[in-house]
C-alpha cells in the first residue's frame, strides 16, 4: 500500500519537473546559443587555452615594442658587439651590437604579419575561388582544380629563386610567394566542404528560389563550411612563419636590413657564432617555436571545437 | 470529363538522363535513365500522386520540373489563362517568374534548414529577391507564415537544432509558400515523419490547398498515405509512368500488374479485404541499362513473349466514363479515341 502510494508521489514528482522543463523550453530558455557551447568546449581543452595565452602574450609585446624597449631595432653599438645577457640587455647584443631583445619584438611584428598576412590572404583567394568552383562545378570547378594543381606542384624555393632573380627582395614580394604557393590548400578545402554541402536540400530550396549563385554559395554555404576553414588559416599561420624563418635563414626572405625572427637566426650560419654564442639564435629559436606550437594548438582546438562529430 | 479541367503544366516526354563516367579519364560510359519520358498533364487545385519504388525517379522528376536538374529532353509547358510556357527553353533569367509559382517541399527535415540561420535568416532573401524591402515587413511576412503551420511567430528568430522533425517540417512547408507559388511539389513531405506527425502535417497540406488555391505534386513511396490525400495517382516504373488514374480507379480497377503489387504490399487493416500478398521478385533493374520490352517484365508474373520485345505504351482507357492511362500489353480494354 505505501508502495503503491510512494511510487505515486514519485511519478506525480517527476511529471511536475518534466512540465517544468517544458515550459522552460517552450519559453527557449533551454536553448544556449551556438557561441555558448563553442566557447566552452575550447576553453576546456588546456592545450589551446595556453596556445591562446601565449598567441597573444606574444603578438602583444611585438606589438607593444616600442614601449617595452629603450633601444632601436636597427641601431648600431659598436663598443658592445655580441655581448652575452646582461640586465641591460636581456637576450645579449648581436654581431654589431644591436639589442636582441628589442630586435626578437620588433621582428615579431613582421613574421606574424607575414604568416598571418599570408595566410588570410591565401585563404581569401582559396576560399574565394573553392567556394564558388565546387557549388557551380562544371568546366570552371575543372580548371580550378589544375591551376590549383600546377601552383601546388611547383616547388616554393624554385619560385622564390625566381621572384629574387626578378623583382628583387621584398618583404611584399615575399607575401605574395606565400600567397601564390598557399591559396591551395584551402581552396581543396573549400571545394571539397562544397561539394557535399551543395547536395544539402536547403541548399535545392535557395536554388528553387531562384537567389544569385553568389548570395547561395558565399552567404548561405560558406558559414556551414568555416570551421575546418579557420582550423586550416591556423595552421597556415604557422607553417608560414617557419617558411619565413626558414628562406630568411637563407638570406632569401624578408631583406637582411629589416628585422624578423628569420633574419635573426641568419647570423646563425656563421659556425663560430652558432658554437660561441648561444643568446643569438637560441632565445629567437625559442619565440619561433613556442609561437608556432601555440598557434597549432589553437588550431587543434578550433578543429575539436567545431567537429560537430563531437556534441556535447 | 477531365478534358475540360484546367491544366497548370505539362510534361511531355520528359527525360533526365545523368552521365555515367568511369576510368581514369572519366569518359562518360552510359546514362542513369532516371526519368525516360514521362508525360503527364497537372491540373489545377489537384493533389497528384507521384509512387513508385525506391530510385524509380521520382525526386528527378519532381527536381526536373522546378529546373533543379536540367531535363536531357522533353518540355515542362506551364500553362495560365494567357500563356502557355516550355520552362526547359528558359535561363535563369527567363525562369524567374516562373520560381515564384513553383516550390518544393522537402524529405529531410535535418537537411532542409541551414542550420548557421536562424528561421528568419533562412526565409528572408527570397522575399527580398521578390520584393519585399523593409525587413519590419520581411519579418511580418514570416510571422504570418509560420503561425500559418501553426508555429508561434516568435520562433522565427532560433535555429533549427532547436526544433523536432515535425516542427521543421512545417518551417519547409512555410518556406515554399513564401512567395506565394500555385504549385507545390511535395518529395516525401511526410516521410521521415512519425505515423502520428505524419497525420497532423498532411492535415496541415491539406487545410493550406483549400485557403490558397494549391496544386500539389505529391511524391511517395508510401500508398496508404496517397489513398487519402490524393485525387489522382501515377505510378512510377524505371523512370516512367505505367498507370494514372483517379485514385479511388486505381485502388479499385488496377490495371498494370506492378500496381497491382505494390498495392498488395500495403497493410490492410479490414482482415476480409486481405487478399494474397504479390512479393516482387527481384532488385528494380537498373536505369543505366533498363531491360529490352516492357521495363518490367523480367520481374511480371504474367509477362508474356511480347512483354520481352515491345515497349508498351502510356494507353488511355476509358473506365466508367473516366480516364485511366496504363502502360502494358495485357489490358483487355478497348482502347480509347
Ligand atoms: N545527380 C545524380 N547523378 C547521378 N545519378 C543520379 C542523380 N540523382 C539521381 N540519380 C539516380 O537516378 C535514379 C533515380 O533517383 P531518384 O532520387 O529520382 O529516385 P527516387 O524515386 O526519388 O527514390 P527514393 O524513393 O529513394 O527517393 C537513381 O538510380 C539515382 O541513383
Ligand atoms: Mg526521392
Amino acid at each position: 500500500m505505501s508502495v503503491t502510494h510512494d511510487s505515486g508521489r514519485k511519478k506525480n514528482h517527476l511529471d511536475r519537473q518534466f512540465d517544468l522543463i517544458r515550459r522552460r523550453e517552450e519559453a527557449g530558455e533551454l536553448s544556449n546559443p551556438k557561441g555558448y557551447r563553442f566557447a566552452r568546449k575550447f576553453l576546456s581543452n588546456r592545450l589551446a587555452a595556453f596556445g591562446l595565452v601565449v598567441f597573444t602574450l606574444i603578438v602583444l609585446v611585438s606589438v607593444l615594442a616600442p614601449l617595452l624597449t629603450p633601444y632601436n631595432p636597427r641601431a648600431i653599438d659598436l663598443r658592445n658587439i655580441l655581448k652575452p645577457p646582461t640586465w641591460e640587455h636581456w637576450f645579449g647584443t648581436d654581431k654589431v651590437g644591436r639589442d636582441l631583445f628589442t630586435r626578437v619584438l620588433y621582428g615579431g611584428q613582421i613574421s606574424i604579419l607575414v604568416g598571418l598576412g599570408s595566410a588570410l590572404a591565401s585563404a581569401v583567394v582559396g576560399v574565394l575561388v573553392g567556394c564558388y568552383t565546387g557549388y557551380v562545378g562544371g568546366w570552371r570547378d575543372a580548371l580550378a582544380m589544375r591551376v590549383s594543381e600546377i601552383f601546388m606542384s611547383f616547388p616554393q624555393i624554385i619560385l622564390v629563386l625566381l621572384l629574387v632573380a626578378i623583382l628583387g627582395q621584398s618583404l611584399s614580394n615575399l607575401i605574395i610567394i606565400f600567397i601564390l604557393t598557399g591559396w591551395g590548400g584551402i581552396y581543396r578545402l573549400a571545394r571539397a566542404r562544397m561539394l557535399s554541402l551543395r547536395e544539402e536540400e536547403y541548399v535545392q530550396a535557395l536554388r528553387s528560389f531562384g537567389l544569385s549563385t553568389p548570395i547561395i554559395c558565399y552567404k548561405h554555404i560558406l558559414p556551414n563550411a568555416l570551421g575546418p576553414i579557420m582550423v586550416n588559416i591556423t595552421l597556415s599561420t604557422a607553417a608560414f612563419i617557419l617558411a619565413e624563418a626558414g628562406l630568411s635563414f637563407l638570406g632569401l626572405g624578408v631583406p637582411l636590413d629589416i628585422p624578423t625572427w628569420g633574419n635573426i637566426l641568419n647570423v646563425a650560419q656563421d659556425l663560430r657564432i652558432l658554437e660561441n654564442n648561444w643568446w643569438v639564435w637560441l632565445p629567437v629559436g625559442i619565440v619561433i617555436s613556442l609561437f608556432v606550437l601555440s598557434v597549432n594548438f589553437i588550431g587543434d582546438g578550433l578543429r575539436d571545437a567545431t567537429d560537430p562529430t563531437q556534441q556535447g | 470529363m477531365q478534358q475540360n479541367k484546367d491544366v497548370i503544366l505539362k510534361l511531355r516526354d520528359l527525360k533526365a538522363h545523368f552521365p555515367v563516367k568511369a576510368g581514369v579519364f572519366k569518359r562518360t560510359v552510359g546514362h542513369v535513365k532516371a526519368v525516360d519520358g514521362v508525360d503527364l498533364d497537372i491540373y489545377r487545385g489537384e493533389v497528384l500522386g507521384v509512387v513508385g519504388e525506391s530510385g524509380c525517379g521520382k525526386t528527378t522528376l519532381g527536381k526536373a520540373i522546378l529546373r533543379l536538374v536540367e531535363s536531357s529532353e522533353g518540355q515542362v509547358i506551364y500553362c495560365s489563362d494567357d500563356e502557355q510556357r516550355d520552362l526547359t527553353t528558359l535561363d535563369n533569367e527567363g525562369m524567374v517568374p516562373y520560381r515564384k509559382k513553383l516550390q518544393i517541399v522537402f524529405q529531410d527535415p535535418h537537411s532542409s534548414l541551414n542550420p548557421a540561420f536562424t528561421i528568419f535568416g533562412s526565409l528572408e532573401d527570397p522575399l527580398k529577391k521578390y520584393g519585399v524591402k523593409s525587413r519590419a515587413e520581411r519579418r511580418k511576412i514570416i510571422g504570418d507564415l509560420l503561425e500559418a503551420v501553426n508555429m508561434r511567430p516568435e520562433y522565427m528568430d532560433r535555429y533549427p537544432h532547436e526544433f523536432s522533425g515535425g516542427q521543421r517540417q512545417r518551417i519547409g512547408i512555410a518556406r515554399a509558400l513564401s512567395i506565394g507559388p500555385e504549385l507545390i511539389v511535395c518529395d516525401e513531405a511526410v516521410s521521415a515523419l512519425d505515423v502520428s506527425i505524419q497525420a497532423q502535417v498532411l492535415q496541415l497540406l491539406m487545410k493550406l490547398k483549400q485557403e490558397k488555391n494549391l496544386t500539389y505534386v505529391f511524391i511517395t513511396h508510401d500508398l496508404s498515405v496517397t489513398e487519402y490525400i490524393c485525387d489522382r495517382i501515377a505510378v512510377m516504373y524505371l523512370g516512367r509512368v505505367v498507370e494514372l488514374c483517379d485514385s479511388e480507379e486505381l485502388y479499385n480497377h488496377t490495371l498494370h500488374p506492378y500496381t497491382r503489387a505494390l498495392l498488395s504490399a500495403v497493410p490492410v487493416a479490414d482482415l476480409d479485404k486481405q487478399t494474397d500478398r504479390i512479393v516482387l521478385e527481384g532488385d528494380v533493374p537498373s536505369p543505366v541499362n533498363p531491360p529490352s520490352g516492357c521495363p518490367f517484365h523480367p520481374r511480371c508474373q504474367s509477362a508474356i513473349e511480347r512483354c520481352k520485345t515491345d515497349v508498351p505504351k502510356l494507353k488511355r482507357y476509358e473506365v466508367d466514363g473516366r480516364d485511366h492511362f496504363a502502360s502494358c500489353h495485357l489490358v483487355d480494354l478497348p482502347e480509347a479515341v
